[in-house]
């Protein structure tokens, strides 16, 4: 098993024509993802590395039964594509795009609850289960080993470290999700706790948090009531300022909530083993065994 | 982007929203509008004006002209003052806090409100503060507000006059696209008028295309942020003297927190992003030197994003423009031994590890 992609995911690219399509879709294809589909309006009938193009969602659904979405396409236009997908059918949606208006996340996270749909994003790197030969996103495919633990994240190229020295130890991991460094994004640290709990082939699990709301200590909550997993941080932003966004939108101290200090106390207290440097995760992994 | 208070409250007026009659006072010699008595309010975009000196009463233009030359002079958490609100003074009778948020746990707007208003939130009790959810699917109705306002023990007529409030503020909120609208405090006037004495009002930068009457001041950024902002690089000046170049928000944060465990401190947060365009990694430069960090640490990891790429944007911009200051690099992933021996080439010091190049930085920093 793994959590939110696997073999069964049928990759519909949104936004498959424009220069990150191109080569992410190539990407995707070579770690062994099943891309079915890509939709930019305008440009059925076109084809990218052999997946073929459609003008709508809709229609690459029902041509090629696509279950889950990446969505590229422009901050201004997110909202509608998110949309389009979950009105299509469209059942796991990836949204990879950085600066999308707030209250439009806040609007298609909703929308995507009450259709039973997971959001992974937006302003995510995506999702990689390297066992199942899944990858829907932009992750670079090198640093993956496929083995037992699952990580879940708030930012993307610290997530690359921290799994590139997982690898370099020959820990393997489950899935590796990105889960965006916006302040409303749609699967949250206790979804991703969540599934790795039920998932047979993970066996700990990593988070890597920063400064900015409580979902660290949303999740410390929750791990103390319901997760049985060994359970390893990191968290980034232990000298950032309040009231200054630290890069990702979502990372900012705002009204003295989402300290540093505070999730790391809440995770301490819920018995999560933390690093004080990246690359440490890999040592606390390797000493638990 | 904060809105000034006077910003914020011609938004409110927009909608609705009695506000004090006041004018907007430019510079120090502009009294012609002036009326009397008037409240003087310093406009900064930061808290605690009041006890920093920046809210004063002026009873007539003597006094008004002294004072406004003080506020004039102010520094308010940094900012300088450039602007002052005169307002009429409002006699006070009840003073309530009424707020809409962003919970980024429950991705719904929350409406918060208070009894206690006029102080700041934070300091009031939480079993005094009264919170309603609301599920953006549905908007808000009628419900929600008779549920929060009858919690807060306010006569019938308080209710019916302060009800219209909430919801025009929800609109507000949701139109302008904003993290925060606060009315601290909502004051019942000693006529049973209800009038927003403050506005703080934040608006998602994100969102600012979509509301063009917004002029983007950005008034809450440094000189340097400001014009990083502009070319689209996600730049911070902190108080240290260590300039930090990172790719990746999270990557960046971390290299300054392993500074800080080297008893360094952080000057500058500059993230690349997933960019390898030499074009950008020379403005990002440019400006980081116009920062004038005492040392440059330069962490990298390369993903999609190659390290050789970068590393050589890096060391055309230092042979080209050279740098008055020692660099320290540390650089993993796809393509890094190529990318060190670029580096070493242009004269950068090689760190092995982000521990070591937080070390090594933190001690050349003089820290």
């Amino acid at each position: 098993m793994s959590i939110f992609v696997d073999t069964n995911t049928k990759v519909v690219v949104q936004g498959a024509t424009g220069h990150q399509g191109q080569f992410h879709i190539g990407e995707m294809l070579n770690f062994g993802t099943k891309v079915v589909a890509g939709v930019t309006p305008g440009k059925q009938g076109e084809e990218v590395h052999g997946v073929p193009i459609f003008n709508t969602v809709q229609e690459a659904v029902m041509e090629t039964d696509a279950n889950t979405s990446l969505v590229l396409v422009p901050a201004r236009f997110s909202k509608d594509a998110v949309f389009e997908a979950l009105d299509a059918g469209i059942t796991t949606l990836v949204v990879i795009t950085e600066n999308i208006p707030f209250h439009d996340a806040m609007e298609f996270v909703h929308y995507a609850m009450y259709k039973g749909a997971v959001v992974i994003g937006p302003n995510c790197p995506g999702i990689a289960s390297p066992g199942k030969k899944a990858k829907v996103g932009i992750l670079p495919s090198g640093i993956f080993v496929k083995g037992h633990v699952g990580v879940a994240s708030r930012s993307g190229t610290l997530t690359y470290e921290i799994v590139n020295s997982l690898s370099e130890r020959g820990i393997g991991q489950s899935t590796c999700v990105g889960l965006g460094g916006d302040p409303i994004i749609g699967t949250t640290f206790i979804d991703a706790l969540n599934a790795f709990e039920q998932d047979t082939e993970t066996k700990a699990v990593v988070l890597v948090g920063e400064i900015g709301g409580t979902a660290e200590e949303d999740a410390a909550e929750h791990i103390t009531q319901h997760i049985r997993k060994p359970v390893f941080a990191f968290i980034a932003g232990r000298t950032a300022p309040p009231g200054k966004r630290m890069g990702h939108a979502g990372a900012i101290i705002a009204r003295g909530k989402g300290t540093a200090k505070s999730k790391i106390k809440a995770f301490e207290k819920a018995g999560v083993k933390l690093a004080s440097f990246p690359t440490e995760i890999a040592d606390l992994v390797e000493k638990y065994g | 982007m904060k809105l000034f208070e006077y910003r914020g409250k011609q938004l409110f007026q927009k909608y609705g929203i009695s506000i004090p009659k006041g004018t907007v006072i430019e510079y120090e010699g502009d009294h012609s509008n002036l009326f009397f008595p008037c409240v003087l309010k310093a406009q900064v975009p930061v808290g605690g004006r009041g006890k920093a000196g920046g809210i004063q009463l002026a009873q007539t233009r003597e006094v008004a002209k002294e004072k406004l030359a003080g506020i004039f002079q102010m520094k308010i958490g940094g900012f300088q003052v450039k602007k002052v609100l005169a307002e009429e003074k409002i006699g006070v009778k009840k003073e309530l806090y009424l707020s809409y948020t962003l919970d980024r746990s429950r991705r719904m707007p929350l409406l918060m409100m208070s009894g206690k208003g006029g102080m700041d939130i934070e300091s009031v009790a939480d079993n005094l503060i009264f919170k309603e959810w609301i599920n953006p699917l549905i908007g808000i109705q009628r419900f929600h507000i008779r549920g929060i306002l009858a919690k807060l023990e306010l006569e019938k007529d308080e209710e019916k006059k302060i009800a219209p409030i909430v919801l025009k503020l929800y609109k507000l909120f949701r139109e302008y696209d904003c993290e925060l609208v606060e009315i601290n405090p909502l004051v019942i006037s000693g006529d049973e008028q209800v009038i927003a004495l403050d506005a703080k009002v934040i608006v998602n930068d994100d969102a600012l295309y979509r509301h063009p009457d917004l002029v983007a001041e950005h008034q809450e950024l440094t000189m340097l942020e400001k014009e990083a902002k502009e070319k689209g690089i996600a730049f911070i000046q902190l108080e240290g003297n260590i300039g930090v170049i990172a790719n990746g928000a999270g990557l960046t944060m971390a290299t300054l927190d392993a500074l800080t465990h080297y008893k360094g401190k952080g000057g500058v947060f500059l993230d690349l992003g997933g960019t390898d365009d030499p074009e950008k990694v020379k403005q990002a430069f440019e400006l980081m030197k116009k920062a004038k960090p005492k040392v440059i640490l330069l962490n990298l990891f390369g993903g999609i994003t190659k390290c050789d790429t970068v590393a050589k944007g890096v060391s055309t911009v230092i042979s080209k423009e050279g740098i008055d200051c020692p660099v320290i690099s540390r650089i993993k992933g796809c393509n890094e031994e190529i990318a060190k021996d670029i580096l070493k080439d242009a004269g950068l010091i090689t760190a092995g590890s982000l521990q070591d190049a937080a070390k090594r930085s933190s001690d050349l920093a003089g820290w």
